[in-house]
């Protein structure tokens, strides 16, 4: 099944769900982020960013409103081409990296998908070097640095060459250099990006376009810089520019 | 993060016993305990050759001698029971240095100890030569059921995440004061335990959905083949048809 070459990456289209506990999340989404686009979503704790996030791959469903990937619904049938198509770090590199070593864990997305021997191993090989890890392929995950770990956690998902990448707080317990790695790393790719955050620098830094969730709908969206620049708007969802941290766009 | 205790008994090395194919060497291993285990007790030359073999072994694989007698510390509780067997055994006594001892419970204990022993030092060689992620192929190979080889996997990857987790908690409430001195202390331990456990259960639940995102459908798939040739074949089983020829000589002339 090859994408729709001239449909969005990503299309969220009236999105609303409520876990089975009654507590509602998602109060009608509406999201288009167009091919090649790097898009951050912002937002406070509980606004509903995680929820979005597994309804992307069709973790969660049975809400009203439809999300597509390149033209395809997120829909049962195509569960399996909807979960290559979208690429999910979570938060945690421990959650992502369960097998014995870098390697395996980075071949085993593509070897859900039926790739198997040479063709296999040149996944695995570009995508690790595509996060700068080649050299530590074969050691078990928990011998790597939390940096690398999470830049590990991106090739794991990037071998499956997806349509859309989706990081989850991406510069979470990460030391500035390793913060700066992984900005590199992320901007030398060529794969659309939503990168959900309340880092608003690195926001700024790596996506041209934001968007703010809160209580669960879509309450701003458009270029980071004016965003950022506007505190009342900040300030009624709960984000902050940290202390002494000002914009220069 | 503490190195990983799961990779300490592995030797890195490029010896022959190292090459071979690790199903081929679970196979070896297994057969050649279950032969020391049916080798009748009195052939006491037997065990010497058994030992024998397996310090063949080891001389192959270049397993310092030393490294398997730290390790060998594992078999202490057998060693503590095999102990007590000749003063617990009913029947027949003789006397060493006064102490009246059951010769039937002597037999017994050097039957455990004997066994007991060849068998612990077999698996520290398996477990030397072999690194974890090549025996868990090895086990997937050898068909094992899928899912106890996905069980093993999860444990060995999270052993240490969880020890380091178990460790942070201890320093927590050290920090605030905490002592374990007596049994006042168990309930704050069983939070403790609770809580872990808790954290456990949910990163596995997060673990399964970061899985179902990578197109995960209940089997994990065959990412390296670790087929071996029938001269690997050959080569391991060279010991447990060596030990087969002791075993069998052993009960003819038992």
């Amino acid at each position: 099944m090859t994408p729709d070459q001239g449909a969005p990456s990503l299309v969220v289209d009236g999105l609303a769900f409520a876990y089975p506990d009654g507590h509602q999340a998602l109060f009608g989404v509406d999201l288009v982020v167009e091919r090649g686009e790097r898009v951050a979503l912002l937002g406070p704790n509980g606004a509903g960013k995680t929820t979005l996030v597994l309804h992307l791959n069709g973790i969660l469903t049975g809400g009203r409103g439809r999300v597509t990937v390149a033209g395809l619904d997120v829909a049962p049938k195509h569960l399996r081409e909807i979960r290559r198509r979208v690429g999910i770090v979570f938060q945690d590199p421990d959650d992502q990296l369960f097998m014995p070593s870098v390697r395996d864990d980075v071949a085993f997305g593509p070897a859900n998908l039926g790739l198997r021997g040479a063709e296999l191993d040149e996944r695995v090989e570009q995508a690790l070097a595509t996060v700068r890890l080649s050299e530590l392929a074969d050691r078990p995950p928990h011998h790597l640095s939390f940096g690398q770990r999470r830049r590990a956690a991106v090739a794991t998902v990037l071998a499956m060459r997806p349509e859309i990448l989706v990081l989850d707080e991406p510069s979470s317990n990460l030391d500035p250099a390793s913060r700066r790695e992984l900005a590199e790393v992320l901007e030398s790719l060529d794969v659309t990006v939503l990168m959900v955050t309340h880092d608003l620098p690195y926001a700024a830094q790596l996506c041209p376009r934001s968007v703010i969730l809160s209580a669960g709908v879509v309450a701003a969206d458009g270029p980071t810089p004016k965003l950022l620049a506007d505190t009342e708007l900040l300030a009624a969802h709960r984000l902050e520019l940290p202390y002494g941290f000002s914009l220069d766009a | 993060m503490g190195a990983g205790h799961a990779h300490r008994l592995h030797v890195p090395g490029t010896s022959v016993v190292h090459r071979l194919g690790p199903q081929c060497k679970l196979v070896a291993a297994v057969t050649f305990v279950v032969l020391v285990v049916l080798t009748p007790p009195h052939q006491v030359w037997a065990f010497a050759g058994f030992a024998a073999l397996l310090a063949a072994v080891a001389t192959i694989a270049r397993v310092p001698l030393p490294l398997v007698a730290r390790r060998m510390v594992v078999e202490v509780p057998f060693v503590l029971f095999a102990l007590a067997m000749p003063f617990l055994t009913p029947g027949e006594r003789i006397e060493v240095a006064g102490v009246p001892l059951s010769v039937a419970g002597l037999w017994a204990a050097w039957n455990v100890l004997a066994k007991a022993t060849l068998g612990v030092v077999t698996s520290i060689l398996l477990a030397a030569t072999t690194d974890l992620r090549m025996l868990l192929l090895g086990l997937e190979r050898l068909r094992l059921p899928g899912l106890l080889v996905q069980i093993m996997t999860f444990m060995v990857r999270y052993s240490d995440v969880i020890t380091d987790e178990l460790r942070r908690m201890r320093i927590a409430r050290t920090a605030r004061g905490f002592e374990a001195k007596d049994v006042r202390a168990l309930p704050v331990l069983a939070h403790s335990a609770g809580a872990l456990f808790i954290r456990s259960y949910e990163r596995g639940e997060r673990v399964h959905l970061a899985m179902l995102s990578r197109g995960y459908t209940g089997r994990m798939p065959t990412v390296a083949d670790v087929a071996a040739p029938p001269r690997e074949w050959a080569t391991a089983l060279l010991l447990p048809t060596l030990a087969a020829v002791v075993t069998l000589t052993a009960w003819a002339l038992a």
